[in-house]
């Protein structure tokens, strides 16, 4: 499976504000089918994705994927149930209750003129994003970090006029504990 | 103007002049609509047809049989010239049948075409597994099902490509509601075809996702043996559920060494079998504090084979017992315990008794919405256990206090040990008292009514028969009014709610059961949804006794129009054909009976006849309604009791013979 992203909203059953956000990462068989499967279950259920990622990990029979979600306490207890009912789900684990490390991946392309391109490299350089492609009338940005990062980068770079944005969505890992 | 006003509007819009439908309880405000339609709209109610590509298919498989023949004896020639290097390789098609033989499959239901021509081939020299050529794929799969309800053992489907396997999928997917282990195997055009559009191309491993346990597609024949084994265990393990396998044609076609795996290890499916013994425990002393316990049983108890542990339990505990519609025959109904069925047409007393109780003991049932009706008010007061195998039947719909999850055989053996006998006489008199208030019944006069044919099949049959039933109020009054004694007797499409069930199920009940009588009941609507299994009734000479009860009425949907939809019977007033004169020309003998004495003497005529199958229209009283009935998503307060004066009517099951008072005859 190459890496994707979707980003779809299923039918939403609680009032939004209600909803808390769960990251959730699963190993999943690697097999034909699957990702349909997984998505087939939220929109069958109708349940929000708000993001959802998938790629290889080091067993090349296994995926990761990363959904992003919302749910009360009720419908998340349900997910986590339903994805593992799926025979092809390998292991679930709701990130939303563990120390995790998340990140997202964006390519910004952004509009700038002679004039306005000092100001979007500084911006660039305070988010650490790297120029990944200049014309005469454009930059584009690549920028790494958390969910909020990513929103506070794009929010930053409105102003100038912003052509195309493309986001992985979040890839996420449980940390692992410091002290034994 | 209503969602379904909107609908109609906008069928007049496009200029829609006939529309072929079939009216059901989530239609049935676009059915009030097309009521008022005035008289000049050409609004004509027929099932539509199917298409009649399946005879193209035959023609088209006798052509290519003969292909097939040719390349198999020249491959055969082939590997005689290699005869010494083992070892042998046989073909995809020659694998499946031994890998059923290694699953020990005996029937098989399906029909052939141009993508299983292969498989065919290979079953005609095949004695151990019989193939029984259903008249309709639908047939083919209600007819798995009830060869795997009323044995415990996966039944077992094969059709071909595109509407061959379409046609599995109503059956597909009241398997998966009713958690019933079918592995139904389609065909499938060749891989390099698959995604062309080809002739016969349907994508059912998609189309069937949502509706099965798990399903396949084999690309390459070296995993055809493994997949059948995972099939076989997934349907049939954990919650069982149908599963679907998909074989394309050239894989079919080639040629691997055959092992069939000893056996499985799947890391992502490992059904929790035993209970955990703390919450076992904990449902121990929540139980041992009871005062008014209601056990609330399913179809779990029966998939588990836990009837006897079920007994030993209410008995112990001197606690009351309902059953769901899948529950019944888990408990014997004769019991004084027995509550007989809940939910929407549940008796007055199961419902009162969930909705008095302390604590609610659920075994294999899932709170489904026609048990519950409105959730928040579903045994309010009670603290709730749950046992189930599949946690995500846990507090899905109602929140639980002590969850369970195992296989329910196991955990009630495990949970005897810890509960004490309880005190629960005083209870029980109170559901005594309910019993004799508010008895199942029915007016006792000289017409004839459905929940009387039932009424005496319950008695003359004490309970010793397997029953298979439709969907709607025949469904209902059987549930009431048989007297359930044995489990894997009562087989019904309780989720899905499928019309035209009961007859080819009851096909396959006669394949995996001969010990007792089996007795097909419909309405004269579900009936006609899959007659053309008559034809492999008359075939097989089954010993089924089919009874339809006629009143002339898609009798739930009018019931549910005369009750809330102001007795405007749109579109479900239904003429049917002369069900004895179709019956003769399918060689079955039949009978008709119009009176209470001419119904007794028919069911004695059906019960009697030994040879084959034989038919029984009842023609009943046409507006008769099915009593008590919560209205959907209400409580036990808006339930309908019978308006009928329990002087003047006959009792169902459940009271007491000696306190009961028999009015008229």
């Amino acid at each position: 499976m190459t890496p994707t992203t979707t980003s779809a909203g299923g039918a939403v059953k609680v009032a939004d504000e209600q909803l808390k956000q769960h990251t959730v990462s699963l190993l999943v068989e690697n097999r034909f089918g699957t990702l349909n499967r997984i998505a087939g279950m939220f929109s069958a259920k109708g349940y929000n994705i708000d993001s959802l990622t998938v790629g290889p990990t080091e067993d090349p029979d296994v995926s990761r994927m990363t959904i992003v979600t919302r749910a009360d306490d009720q419908i998340m207890e349900q997910i986590t149930k339903q994805l593992n009912k799926l025979i092809d789900v390998v292991k679930v684990i709701d990130l939303t209750f563990e120390s995790f490390v998340e990140r997202e991946l964006a390519l910004v392309k952004v509009s700038s003129t002679t004039t306005t391109r000092p100001e979007v490299l500084q911006i660039a350089e305070i988010f650490r994003a790297k120029v990944v492609d200049v014309s005469p009338r454009t930059l584009t940005l690549e920028a790494t970090g958390s969910q909020q990062k990513v929103d506070a980068i794009v929010n930053m770079l409105k102003p100038f006029g912003i052509k195309e944005v493309a986001r992985t969505g979040r890839v996420a890992m449980k940390r692992e504990y410091q002290v034994e | 103007m209503s969602g379904a006003e909107i609908f109609i509007r906008s069928l007049e819009a496009e200029g829609v002049d006939v529309l072929f439908g079939y009216p059901g309880a989530a239609t049935i405000a676009i059915y009030d609509v097309l009521y008022g339609i005035a008289a000049g709209k050409n609004v004509v109610i027929e099932k539509e047809e199917s298409e009649s590509t399946d005879e193209q298919i035959q023609t088209a498989g006798q052509v290519n049989s003969l292909s097939w023949n040719n390349t198999r004896n020249n491959t055969m020639t082939t590997t005689k010239a290699h005869d010494k290097q083992p070892p042998k390789q046989i073909s995809g098609a020659e694998i499946f049948v031994r890998s059923l033989t290694e699953e020990k499959v005996e029937v098989l239901f399906g029909y052939p075409g141009g993508a299983t021509i292969g498989i065919y081939d290979v079953l005609h020299d095949i004695t151990n597994i019989k193939h029984i050529l259903t008249r309709h794929e639908q047939g083919a799969t209600h007819a798995a099902e009830g060869y795997a309800k009323a044995t415990g053992k996966p039944g077992v489907v094969l059709v071909t490509s595109g509407p061959g396997a379409t046609n599995t999928v109503t059956g597909i997917a009241d398997a998966y509601m009713d958690s019933i282990p079918i592995v139904v195997f389609t065909g499938q055009v060749a891989t390099k075809l698959i995604g062309n559009d080809a002739f016969q191309e349907a994508d059912i491993v998609g189309i069937t996702r949502p509706i099965t346990k798990h399903n396949f597609l084999v690309k390459d024949v070296r995993d055809l043996a493994r997949t059948i084994k995972e099939a076989f265990y997934i349907a049939t393990s954990g919650r069982p559920g149908p599963v679907l396998v998909d074989l394309p044609k050239d894989v079919m076609a080639q040629k691997t060494v055959f092992e069939y795996p000893k056996t499985i290890s799947m890391r992502s499916y490992n059904p929790t079998v035993e209970g955990n013994i703390k919450q076992i425990k904990k449902a121990a002393d929540v139980i041992n504090t009871a005062r008014r316990p209601v056990l609330y049983v399913g179809g779990g108890v029966i998939s588990s084979n836990a009837a006897h542990e079920l007994r030993a339990l209410a008995d112990k505990l001197q606690c009351p017992v309902t059953t769901t519609l899948h529950g019944l025959g888990s408990y014997p109904e004769q019991n004084k315990l027995s509550l007989g069925m809940l939910g929407m047409h549940g008796t007055w007393y199961s419902n009162y008794a969930v909705h008095y109780c302390d604590v609610l003991i659920a075994v294999g049932a899932r709170f489904d919405d026609r048990v519950t009706g409105k959730v928040d008010a579903f045994a309010a007061e009670a603290k709730k256990i749950h046992i189930d195998i599949d946690p995500s039947a846990i507090s899905k719909n109602v929140p639980v206090d002590v969850p369970i999850v195992g296989d329910i055989k196991h955990v009630l053996r495990h949970l005897l040990q810890y509960v004490k006998p309880l005190d629960t006489l005083d209870w029980i008199k109170t559901i005594d008292q309910w019993k004799l208030e508010h008895p199942l019944r029915y007016r006792h006069d000289d017409k004839l009514r459905a929940q009387h044919v039932i009424h005496k099949l319950g008695e003359m049959t004490k309970g010793d028969a397997i029953v298979v039933t439709d969907v709607g109020q025949q469904q209902m009054w059987t549930a009431q009014f048989f007297r359930w004694q044995h489990p894997r007797t009562h087989l019904t499409s309780g989720g899905l709610g499928t019309m035209g069930f009961s007859l080819p199920a009851s096909m396959g009940v006669a394949f995996g059961r001969s010990d007792l009588p089996i007795i097909s009941i419909s309405g004269d609507g579900g009936i006609q949804m899959n007659s053309q299994e008559l034809a492999t009734i008359s075939q097989h000479n089954l010993p089924i006794k089919i009874f339809i009860l006629n009143n002339g009425f898609l009798g739930m949907v009018r019931q549910w129009q005369e009750l809330f939809w102001r007795k405007r019977y749109s579109h479900t007033e239904m003429k049917s054909p002369d069900f004895v004169k179709l019956a003769d020309a399918y060689g079955i003998p039949a009978l008709r009976a119009s009176t209470p004495a001419e119904a007794e003497a028919a069911i004695q005529t059906a019960l009697d006849h030994n040879s084959g199958p034989i038919l029984v229209e009842f023609v009943v009283e046409k507006e008769e309604n099915v009593y008590p009935m919560i209205p959907a998503a209400q409580t036990v307060n808006e339930m309908l009791d019978n308006p009928e004066p329990i002087s003047e009517t006959s009792k169902g099951p459940h009271v007491q013979q000696n306190i009961i008072i028999h009015t008229k005859g």
